[in-house]
């Protein structure tokens, strides 16, 4: 093309190249989006199934689902487990601080507000010392099966070094404290809610 | 000008190679060579980026103006890295999972920029579409050979996870070497890319020097 155009046509030129990548993205958009739908369910169903057990439940806790404000007011997403018309179970998110940022659990208790299961979602622990956390790489996550608001009493939810029951791990501190501190808080807001989340509608 | 296909090739996967010539894309050097199989991802989807890219910029040239050349080629590169990642997220779910995050650093990544304007700009469709595609099959063997030694040294594995992007059929290629325990953890970390990158650029230049041809900086130089 010519040097020597007339300003507005580089205009033109950029404007026709914007919608024609406009269209091609949104074409495919239009073909990936249930597949994405889709994909984004059977997350969230894996990561639901690992903190409530399979026998606990006959419905599917990844779409029967109620939002209650936790305590920081954010919107909160609780999946429920269901025998039937009683709620056996809930899962909801809770999050920690760790050594380098946010790790997002998930946490699955029964109706007695045991704790059925708790996972880590994502986190960006040093390698090697803070991925402990993993169920992946180390089993300290699964000692809190079965535990529950009063069983440790409250002052032992936190690792050793601060008088509490649990262990921390070689070379990481901050990561299992933000760790005991996300669940303690999950159970914390278990207990204030606990009439709403076993409700039957 | 005659195009010379095989010196497309050579440039693209080791002479002028991206990373280890060039220096170019060096954020998802760093950020995605933890472990062999992430790198190797990660080249690969930065490949298929270029390729598409080349190409497209390569069959409109006569209708880009000069003015306006930078905006249209990050446009392109915007669009087929985003093409990229709702393609990975619907139908490649684990590689998506782990790759992610990264993709969209792809944009940021001046590898498929200075291509676009060193070479797709000026030549036809498929030597451009080559050049694009090897380039980025060269960026993917620099970070697979960074990747592999700071997973070796730093995790005592290779491959690891390799079935998890690439299926079962891939589990062969898992290799596990030693212990974590006797693994030093800093070649994972942000210092050991730094290291082993600095290393690998060393023993590129240290080859092309045997082999009589100096060092060469050529930025971008095209056929």
């Amino acid at each position: 093309m010519k040097a020597d155009q007339p300003i507005f046509m580089h205009g033109v030129i950029l404007a026709v190249f914007c919608l024609g990548y406009g269209v091609y993205l949104a074409l495919t958009e239009l073909a990936a989006h249930d597949a994405i739908l889709a994909r984004a369910l059977e997350d969230r169903q894996n990561s639901l199934a690992q903190v409530i057990p399979e026998q606990l439940h006959d419905n599917n806790p990844a779409i029967d689902t109620i939002v209650i404000p936790d305590a920081d007011g954010n919107d909160l997403t609780i999946y429920r487990a269901r025998q039937g018309n009683t709620v056996t179970g809930v899962a909801y998110e809770t999050y920690g601080s760790g050594y380098a940022g946010q790790m997002r659990f998930m946490l699955g208790i029964d109706a007695d507000g045991k704790i059925l299961g708790v996972r880590v979602l994502s986190h960006k622990e040093t390698p090697g010392l803070g991925d402990k956390i993993d169920v992946k790489r180390a089993d300290w996550m699964l000692q809190f099966d079965g535990l529950s608001l009063g069983n440790p009493p409250i002052e032992k939810w936190a690792v050793k070094k601060d008088g509490g029951q649990f262990d921390q791990f070689t070379g990481a501190t901050i990561t299992p404290r933000g760790t005991i501190d996300a669940i303690r808080k999950g159970l914390e807001f278990f207990a204030e809610h606990r009439a709403q989340l076993l409700e039957n509608q | 000008m005659a195009t010379s296909y095989s010196r497309i090739i050579r440039d693209g996967l080791w002479e002028n190679n991206g990373v280890l010539s060039m220096l170019l894309g060096m954020c998802p050097t760093m950020a995605m060579t933890t472990s062999a199989t992430n790198a190797l991802g990660m080249g690969l989807a930065t490949a298929v980026v270029m390729a598409a890219s080349s190409l497209m910029v390569a069959a409109f040239r006569n209708y880009i103006t000069r003015e306006v050349r930078i905006p249209v080629y990050i446009l392109i590169i915007a669009a087929n890295v985003t093409f990229v990642d709702l393609v990975m997220n619907a139908w490649m779910h684990e590689l998506y999972k782990v790759l992610g995050l990264f993709i969209p650093l792809i944009v940021s990544n001046c590898l498929p920029l200075a291509r676009l304007e060193a070479f797709a700009a000026k030549e036809p469709v498929l030597p451009s579409f080559l050049d694009g595609l090897f380039m980025g099959l060269g960026f993917t063997l620099a970070l697979t050979m960074i990747g592999s030694v700071r997973e070796i040294i730093g995790a005592g594995t290779l491959f690891a996870d390799a079935s998890l992007l690439f299926g079962p059929a891939f589990k062969f290629m898992e290799i596990k070497l030693m212990e974590p325990d006797m693994a030093i953890l800093m070649m994972i970390l942000p210092p050991g890319g730094f290291l082993v990158t600095g290393l690998m650029v060393v023993f590129k230049r240290i080859l092309d020097i045997r082999a009589g041809k100096g060092i060469q900086m050529a930025g971008a130089h095209s056929v």
